[in-house]
């Protein structure tokens, strides 16, 4: 494109490079942060030594992060949980989404409706609670596992994957050479489908091993708590060893060590809790944009 | 009825029953989804018929003698005592952040669209996407760890020769927190979105538009954001059908014992109500008004919408 850019123009460019500059800023100096003070003497993160760069290096923070039998069984629990959660989200909604793109599908429309419905209505959280205690998976790692892994979103958007990026033509020849939906499903579909699982798999292991809060309602055995749980107990707990204090079980010298410990504990923990989740994004990055943008293309 | 009619009926049912059984497989296929959704969502549904009971787990939820009045549920949480303050917190939280996550995502998009560099419209792009993959847990651990008396924002506070301040005592800006946390965490994301519709500006409008001496920004505002208006509209009536909905599981975190006059809002009034104090009936009432609430707006708005700008979901 030829640079038509006049003097305005070129002032609002830069205005708006410098302005995106700063913005991008702000948004990784967080994680920057928590990356450096993972790593940095807590003492000086509390005085105001670190601020932009690791100060008087230490590992002492994962270390200790390492040795917690609570932190890992957590992260035992959460690999499990979040590849159950994923395999049985795919499981369950990329057959379904492929029975709603056939169109000699019978009664198609009422199957729609029916899957459509829980978009806009649920029970709530006291009826879901009643409904899975009757049927005893309360303190079992299922609702964990299953709750929220499938929703009518996500068969919509393969729905409308498989209808508009799949040509029919392969379907149907494929049926005349006498080929049974589950044969196209699995030879034809699935194979030209990989950018499209790959965000749902994505996003469903995201969701997963992100959630604290099914766990929190479902589960009391400490042994099942998933990291994010154990997380959560770690981070919110500041007035644990006040308590201590109180009670006498501490002294105030063994406080502050510990407090310092804690400190950096907190923020090497953050570090390992969201590092699967950052590894996986590099690969998977390219792909969910193309996914989102198929999803938002009205069905 | 004549005898050609019912012929063709009955050889129509009779042609519907060989597709069905010809592609048996494929509803095979649709049954875990149905058994999915009977379990996890249909079943629930039943079960809001203890809003209208006063609940007894011996008896269950069909044995349950019917609450009297009806309504009774209903009008208990209104003449309790948090119905006032949690209606008015949701109600802040939800409107402040509802505006601001609407906005911001647009703007966000616009500003990126106009840089020409490719490199540079990567690195901001994955940059700002980068906080939506972080978990609630953590987002709300960093907020206490940054705002905390000797937390980061207090240390620069002091560089520049301020005075600390208890950022997490103050009640008054427990909502700023919650929702710029918010903001931190999903602009970038929200701004995807809108690259799909920008993509589709014409060039040679935006040519014409420079021969005739428009600027870039008299571009933007008669081009590009014209171009992203039905998109927005979109996302503009599913946060009106989510709008009551702040989610318990974000505030929870951020609850403590000093913030509840501002931080307890309908859903974790619900979850306290439900799960600590197991008044089940009273919870499950107040959960279903607040789905009927979302969802007269969901309708309302899109029906507005609909008749206004031609733009709805359906």
């Amino acid at each position: 494109m030829v640079n038509y850019d006049t003097r305005t123009d070129k002032v609002f460019n830069v205005v708006n490079l410098v302005t995106l500059v700063i913005i991008t800023l702000l948004v990784l100096y967080p994680i920057w942060f928590v990356l450096c003070a993972s790593i940095s003497d807590p003492v000086a993160v509390n005085t105001g030594k670190m601020i932009c760069w690791p100060k008087d290096v230490t590992f002492s923070g994962y270390k200790a992060v390492f040795q917690d039998p609570a932190v890992l069984l957590g992260y035992r629990n959460s690999i499990l949980y979040t590849a159950l959660g994923t395999l049985v989200s795919l499981a369950i909604t990329l057959p379904a989404a492929y029975a709603l793109s056939r169109k000699d599908l019978v009664y198609v429309s009422v199957f729609t409706k029916f899957f459509l419905v829980t978009m806009f209505f649920s029970g709530g959280l006291i009826p879901s609670y009643l409904t899975l205690q009757k049927i005893g998976m309360v303190g079992t790692i299922w609702p964990v596992v299953l709750v929220g892994a499938v929703g009518m979103s996500n068969i919509v958007i393969s729905r409308t994957f498989f209808i508009s990026s799949i040509p029919a033509e392969l379907q149907e020849a494929a049926q005349i050479d006498g080929a049974s939906n589950f044969k196209i499903f699995f030879r034809i579909i699935l194979p030209l489908s990989k950018p499209i699982i790959a965000v749902m798999a994505l996003f469903s292991a995201v969701g997963h091993w992100n959630n604290y809060f099914t766990a929190m309602i479902y589960l009391d055995d400490d042994k099942l708590k998933p990291l994010q749980l154990v997380l959560r107990e770690i981070l919110m707990q500041a007035e644990f060893n006040a308590k201590m204090v109180e009670q006498g079980l501490m002294d105030v010298g063994d406080l502050q060590e510990s407090l310092r410990l804690q400190e950096l504990i907190r923020y090497s923990l953050i570090v390992v809790a969201t590092l699967p989740v950052m590894i996986i994004y590099p690969f998977i990055q390219k792909y969910f944009v193309k996914g989102i943008m198929v999803g938002s293309i009205k069905a | 009825m004549t005898d050609s009619s019912l012929r063709t009926r009955q050889s129509n049912s009779h042609k519907k029953w060989n597709k069905i059984i010809r592609n048996w497989q494929l509803y095979l296929f649709l049954l875990p989804a149905v058994v999915y959704f009977i379990i996890f969502n249909y079943a629930p549904m039943y079960g809001v018929l203890i809003a209208f009971k006063k609940y007894n787990p011996g008896a269950g939820i069909w044995g349950s003698p019917w609450a009297d009045p009806w309504y009774k549920n209903f009008t208990d949480f209104f003449h309790s005592a948090w119905a006032l303050t949690t209606i008015r917190n949701t109600l802040i939280l939800a409107i402040y952040s509802f505006i601001v996550g609407t906005i911001l995502p647009v703007v966000l998009a616009l500003m990126i669209n106009e840089v020409r560099s490719v490199a540079f419209k990567k690195i901001v792009q994955n940059a700002t996407y980068i906080p939506y993959f972080v978990s609630t847990v953590v987002l709300v651990g960093m907020v206490n760890l940054f705002f905390g008396g000797s937390g980061v924002i207090n240390q620069i506070i002091k560089l520049f020769g301020g005075q600390s301040i208890l950022f997490l005592m103050k009640n008054s800006i427990f909502d700023d927190l919650y929702v710029w946390s918010g903001v931190w965490q999903g602009t970038g994301w929200g701004s995807i979105i809108y690259f799909a519709a920008l993509s589709n500006a014409s060039p040679e409008l935006h040519e014409a538009a420079v021969i005739d001496g428009a600027s870039r920004f008299q571009r933007i505002i008669h081009i590009n954001i014209p171009v992203i208006v039905p998109t927005f509209i979109i996302m503009l009536i599913m946060g009106a059908g989510s709008l009551i909905n702040v989610g318990a599981e974000k505030v929870l975190l951020m609850q403590t014992d000093m913030n509840l006059e501002v931080s307890e809002v309908i859903n974790t009034y619900v979850y306290k109500v439900g799960l600590v104090k197991t008044n089940f009936s009273l919870s499950t009432a107040i959960g279903l008004l607040t789905n009927f609430i979302n969802m007269a707006l969901l309708l309302t708005v899109n029906k507005v919408s609909g008749t206004v700008s031609d733009t709805s979901l359906w």
